[in-house]
């Protein structure tokens, strides 16, 4: 496209898989039967959706101070996510939520 | 085209909040509306960026995403029916004619003369706004963020009389009693979550405090954050959040209006008005406040969660005589019959 | 750029939508503490882009104290009070 550069353009592709992660796991939040695979739908937003959304705006951003919070707010929502999904998990087992049998 | 777009993000925001607003309050099952409410202050802090408030952004973020959601979901805990296993869920009483009536004639009022006023607004050709005051002094006030000039330097008094009435708040909260019983040790995935996330919670409540004067951020922003710091940790198992007993806790309870005063009389003794700062010690006199009002509120919150005073042993505490229902509060489990 | 960024937050306010839908249906309290995870990462990640969007750099921090707290309501939820000798919660 004329006028843009290497660098935007990587930086929205990177944005768009981003963006297609997050949808992904809203829809198999939707879609999927049970509690427990509901959770693994969730963790692919976390973690991919918003890992390629930081790099793309990693890319288009000049400010370093910035860049260093876009990857320590990743690094945060994957390892709190990490925690909550398997204490919501573990709460589910207690409670003898039903598995989804084929 | 980009109009239609902000439009529709704007409709989308709008929606999502009202939905959420109304779920929240008009569900039966009184878990799942504290969820929904949580979902509720998390789309108001989007709404607040969306209106470009950063500052409203962060206390919202920092309120509705951690501190009210543990709040509730703690209150529901004595519930009748949610301390078993069964899928019984905490539910919602229901309130007598005469008094959905009133509200709602009270609602429709309220609706309505919000309504006209924004009419009204819409009207004004030429709004009186104090904003090009404020800009116009904000070189003398010692900080370049006009938000917490406003707060700390030219309406000083406001913010000392509302650490005040947060004072008041908390010796209201520690004469309720002892403090609940605490929550079971963690197991090792809270554990290992809070040991980490403490210490970044307490780095970025440092960052917030220190950018507040050239940035959104500031003292109740930073305690806010504190506080849900102090939350996890009472959440995993730690017996008073965080927060030291005795002396040290009445320390903390009062240092937010103390150095505010303090610092005040100063002033008025050096020659100076109450809180008339020199403009070259401006800057420095308004961190200082900040944070020592950001360790009050932070404690004034942690207490809030607590429920009560921390220092003292629910074997000791003198309980009414038995028949008389006491605060929802204290651990009343065994004196009460329900 | 503009649009595009505003493209993509509303692409993300779709996320946050579907993660809505499963608030108010998720027959469990379990579903809906988890679909508010995905309306605070969807948010974070809403908050992250708006920040080029509105040019307002601060929108970063808000993200960043939304991050950090997403657990706190989780853990708030599956903790067990501590009542002697029984678990309740």
């Amino acid at each position: 496209m004329p006028g843009k550069t290497m660098n935007e353009f990587l930086s929205a592709a990177l944005i768009v898989s981003g963006l297609a992660f997050f949808i992904a796991g809203g829809v198999g939040l939707l879609r999927l039967p049970d509690v427990y695979s509901r959770l693994h739908a969730l963790t692919k937003a976390d973690n991919l959706g918003l890992g390629l959304l930081v790099f793309g705006l990693l890319l288009s951003t000049d400010d370093a101070f910035v860049a260093v919070k876009l990857v320590l707010i990743w690094v945060l929502v994957l390892a709190s996510s990490a925690a909550s999904t398997y204490l919501i998990a573990q709460r589910a087992r207690r409670r003898e939520r039903g598995v989804w049998k084929p | 085209m980009e109009t239609l777009a902000w439009i529709l993000l704007d409709t989308m925001l709008v929606t999502a909040l009202l939905a959420l607003g109304w779920g929240s309050l008009a569900s039966k099952d009184l878990r799942r509306g504290v969820v929904l409410f949580i979902g509720f202050g998390l789309l108001l802090a989007l709404v607040w960026v969306r209106l470009r408030a950063p500052d409203i952004a962060l206390a919202e973020a920092a309120i509705g995403a951690g501190l009210t959601g543990a709040l509730m979901l703690s209150a529901l805990r004595d519930e009748p029916g949610t301390s078993s296993e069964a899928a019984g869920d905490a539910s919602v009483r229901s309130t007598p004619v005469s008094a959905s009536l009133l509200l709602t004639l009270l609602s429709a009022g309220l609706a309505i003369v919000l309504g006209a006023a924004f009419i009204c607004a819409l009207d004004r050709t030429d709004p009186a706004s104090l904003a090009e005051e404020v800009f116009a002094n904000l070189g003398v006030s010692g900080v370049s963020n006009p938000v917490t000039g406003v707060l700390l330097n030219f309406r000083a008094y406001d913010t000392l009389l509302e650490l005040a009435v947060l004072t008041a708040a908390v010796l209201g909260i520690l004469s309720l009693g002892p403090a609940r019983s605490g929550y079971q040790a963690s197991g090792p995935m809270l554990s290992g979550l809070t040991g980490w996330l403490v210490p970044v919670i307490l780095v970025v409540s440092g960052y917030l405090l220190w950018v507040g004067a050239k940035a959104p951020g500031g003292a109740f922003q930073a305690g806010a954050l504190l506080a849900a710091a102090g939350v996890l940790l009472r959440l995993a198992g730690h017996p008073s959040g965080g927060l030291p007993r005795e002396l040290a806790l009445r320390g903390l309870m009062v240092v937010g209006v103390a150095v505010f005063l303090i610092i005040g009389l100063t002033l008025m003794l050096v020659g100076r008005g109450f809180l008339d700062y020199p403009v070259a010690w401006a800057g420095s006199l308004i961190l200082a406040i900040e944070s020592a009002a950001t360790l009050g509120i932070a404690a004034t919150l942690i207490v809030a969660f607590l429920c009560g005073d921390p220092g003292q042993r629910p074997e000791n505490h003198e309980t009414a005589d038995s028949g008389v229902p006491l605060a929802k509060c204290e651990n009343n489990r065994r004196n009460t019959p329900r | 750029m503009t649009s595009f960024l505003l493209l993509s937050t509303i692409v993300l306010g779709v996320s946050l939508g579907l993660g809505l839908v499963r608030v108010f249906k998720g027959p469990s309290i379990e579903d809906r503490m988890m679909s508010v995870q995905l309306l605070g990462t969807s948010g974070v990640g809403m908050l992250l882009l708006s920040a080029p969007l509105l040019d307002i750099s601060s929108n970063v921090d808000v993200a960043l104290v939304l991050a950090l707290l997403a657990a706190v309501s989780v853990a708030a939820l599956t903790v067990r009070e501590r009542v002697a000798g029984q678990d309740h919660e």
